[in-house]
């Protein structure tokens, strides 16, 4: 099997290709569940009925997609430029460990202040916790993929400290649960966050700054200095150092921008959500990782990564509202990582041609697995088959 | 229990390293060939889940069984390795999206979960274990018999590999292969060796050993399964190779190391030490990221080389 890079890009390809691939992986998935003895067609039917049109469905998928759009904006910043931060679920649990903090704290504050203050606490603490692998990645060259992974499971740990094994800030010590079993402290009901109810369905406040985030960060990304300086570092790193753009300090502020966004999504976790640090609930959801999918699905582009928080979120509420034994949770990350595989391989696929069977040396014109393209003019077809 | 707590750290540090050597030794194997796979995690579960349902659906002597369990695990991080190989080197995806998809579409909720809850393996007793061998009866002389003389035959197998890789990148025509396709895949090219071959050979054998050491935990430790027992061992090990600089000697130091810490809390607890579980547990994480970092030291970088392709994709049009 050999690539050939394609010389022109047809625009419909940008279209045709993801949608190809979720074709591909929903076959794909179908065909798993084929196997293991189950009606695709029915499967996702329930799948769409539970995540969409059932009574509540389309809230709960935005519970899921919440937290998925702030974990995917923080990924995808970060890996705009090439900077891997993997982090991201370590800062959520630290956006929320802040954001727990000052909402206890400051209960007594009018709510839009306090508010204001549970989200700048999630904030801080995410960008606090993302700067040890960027500062180590810019001064020291140290790999941040890993230095970020290492700390996920640091600070699992220390929020699961936090709860079960101390006698914290945020352990509730004074309830009856609390003593049969580890709990963390409810915050005040005035540090929940808004929602907006159009009829029986309830957005979260949460989704929306998402998408508030979403707006900056392409303005960003597309209209300043500071966002083009990040494309020039991702796709060029030797050219911006040529050109005098402050590498170290650029990968440190943003990664300080993506531990900020996972934080307010750990934040969010809080206000919107859970109203208590609870370290198992935010272990098992695992967004940070899942954050890192909905990012490359998006292909790193912030509106796109609205769009896919909403549809993964979706597909992950309809699985565990499925989940039982016609529906183990197991299907949940396989058809995330078949998507993914698809549509991975789909986006490469869309800039090369694939020839089957080559020989090595001088291969001969193959009339045939020449398209017969009528847009590629004759010399860029002839000058694609010298070898 | 009066043991010498060096005994009993040296026993646990060997139960716990045991898969972390495993599958570290596959994934140094990989990046020595150029390739990062970050999907360590989920071929380490592929490989427990497929090993313990065949340890319980066969029939036959138990050392068959056990036997044919191994190679069906090794097979299932094998085919999970493939994918990866496939994307990074075929299509040349990136390899840290790609490893992550990989875990994902493999991992806790994954379809090793998946396959777990369609076999029926979940909660069920194991029938068959890898049980301590002990070897030419040493097992009671003082010290020495329980670290050395009284193992599974997981450890001896880990060992023996340990010795093998290292004969296999030093002292081989296809070792020295191997580097240079994981250094440079140009000059490796143009010498005339397979780059595409190299990758995948190794990115399909470092899935194996992952799913040896994912087995490790079904067939050894606790014959049971559950969703994600692996609990961030593939991680570990993928920071356990930057941690032994690529060479599997110094990953024998980690693994055995790592395992140390792991138990370090418990043993301590056990004999009237109490400080937070948690403090230990993420030792092994906070002390790769100091390794990691005096690793990236200038002095470390010119004398412990990372294969400097690595997560790279080769491809002849770019150079």
């Amino acid at each position: 099997m050999k690539f050939e890079r394609r010389l022109n890009y047809p625009r419909w390809l940008t279209f045709a290709v993801p949608v190809a691939s979720l074709v591909l992986a929903a076959i794909i998935t179908g065909m798993v569940l084929v196997a293991t003895g189950h009606d695709p067609l029915t499967t996702y039917h329930q799948m769409y009925q539970s995540a969409i049109t059932a009574h509540g469905g389309l809230t709960s998928t935005f519970v899921y997609a919440t937290p998925m759009l702030f974990a995917g904006l923080a990924a995808a910043i970060a890996f705009r430029m090439r900077v891997w931060n993997i982090g991201g679920e370590g800062q959520i649990y630290m956006g929320a460990v802040g954001a727990a903090g000052v909402g206890l704290a400051l209960g007594s504050w009018p709510r839009p202040l306090l508010i204001a203050a549970m989200m700048t606490g999630g904030i801080m603490c995410g960008l606090v916790f993302a700067l040890i692998p960027g500062v180590l990645r810019a001064y020291f060259r140290t790999n941040e993929i890993l230095v970020s992974l290492m700390l996920n499971y640091a600070a699992g740990y220390f929020i699961y400290y936090l709860i079960y094994d101390s006698t914290s800030y945020w352990r509730d010590r004074t309830s009856f649960q609390a003593r049969v079993f580890p709990l963390g402290k409810n915050l005040a009901p005035k540090a929940n966050w808004p929602v907006f109810k159009i009829g029986a369905f309830v957005l979260p406040f949460g989704f929306v700054v998402g998408i508030v985030v979403a707006l900056l960060l392409w303005m960003v990304i597309k209209a300043t200095r500071y966002g083009f300086e990040m494309n020039v570092i991702g796709d060029a790193p030797a050219a911006a150092d040529y050109a005098g753009i402050r590498t170290k300090r650029k990968i440190v502020s943003v990664m300080a921008v993506s531990g900020a966004i996972a934080g307010l999504g750990g934040a969010s976790q809080i206000g919107d959500f859970g109203h208590t640090l609870d370290p198992r609930g935010l272990q098992q959801a695992g967004y940070g990782y899942t954050g890192i999918v909905v990012a490359a699905l998006g292909l790193y582009n912030p509106l796109a990564v609205v769009l896919v928080s909403f549809l993964i979120g979706a597909l992950t509420n309809a699985g565990y509202a499925l989940q039982g034994p016609h529906f183990p949770v197991g299907l949940v990350g396989t058809t995330q990582g078949i998507i993914l595989f698809c549509v991975l391989g789909g986006e490469i696929l869309a800039r090369y041609r694939i020839r089957l069977g080559h020989a090595a040396t001088a291969p001969p014109v193959d009339q045939e697995a020449l398209p017969a393209d009528d847009e590629r003019p004759p010399a860029l077809a002839a000058a694609e088959v010298q070898p | 229990m009066n043991k010498n707590i060096f005994v009993t750290l040296a026993v646990s540090a060997i139960a716990y390293g045991t898969p972390l050597l495993l599958a570290g030794l596959g994934e140094l194997l990989t990046e020595r060939s150029g390739v990062l796979n970050l999907g360590v995690e989920g071929m380490m579960l592929m490989g427990a889940v497929t090993g313990f349902t065949v340890s319980q659906k066969m029939h036959g002597p138990t050392w068959l069984i056990l036997v044919v369990a191994l190679i069906a695990a090794a097979a299932a991080g094998g085919v999970m390795a493939l994918i990866h190989a496939f994307l990074s080197i075929t299509v040349r995806v990136n390899q840290i999206v790609s490893g992550l998809a990989l875990t994902i579409f493999a991992g806790i909720a994954g379809l090793s979960s998946y396959l777990g809850s369609v076999w029926k393996v979940g909660g069920q007793h194991g029938l068959h274990q890898f049980r301590r061998i002990n070897v030419f009866g040493l097992k009671n002389v003082p010290v020495i018999g329980p670290i050395v003389f009284h193992n599974d035959a997981f450890v001896y197998l880990s060992w023996v590999l340990v010795i093998v890789v290292s004969w296999y990148l030093y002292r081989t025509r296809m070792g020295l292969y191997v580097r240079s396709v994981g250094e440079s895949p140009d000059a490796a090219d143009a010498m005339g060796i397979n780059v595409t071959k190299y990758r995948y050979l190794h990115t399909i054998v470092g899935g194996a050993f992952a799913g040896i050491g994912g087995a490790y935990f079904t067939l050894a430790i606790a014959p049971i399964w559950t969703d994600g027992l692996t609990a961030g061992y593939g991680w570990i090990a993928i920071a356990l190779v930057i941690f032994a600089f690529w060479r599997p000697d110094l990953l024998v130091v980690g693994a055995y190391l790592f395992g140390v810490l792991s138990s370090l809390g418990f043993t301590l607890q056990a004999r009237g030490v109490h400080w937070p579980t948690e403090f230990f547990s993420s030792l092994p994480y906070l002390m790769t990221i100091v390794a990691l970092v005096a690793a990236s030291t200038g002095w470390a970088k010119r004398r412990l080389g990372t294969p400097a392709a690595l997560g790279r994709p080769y491809s002849r049009e770019a150079a």
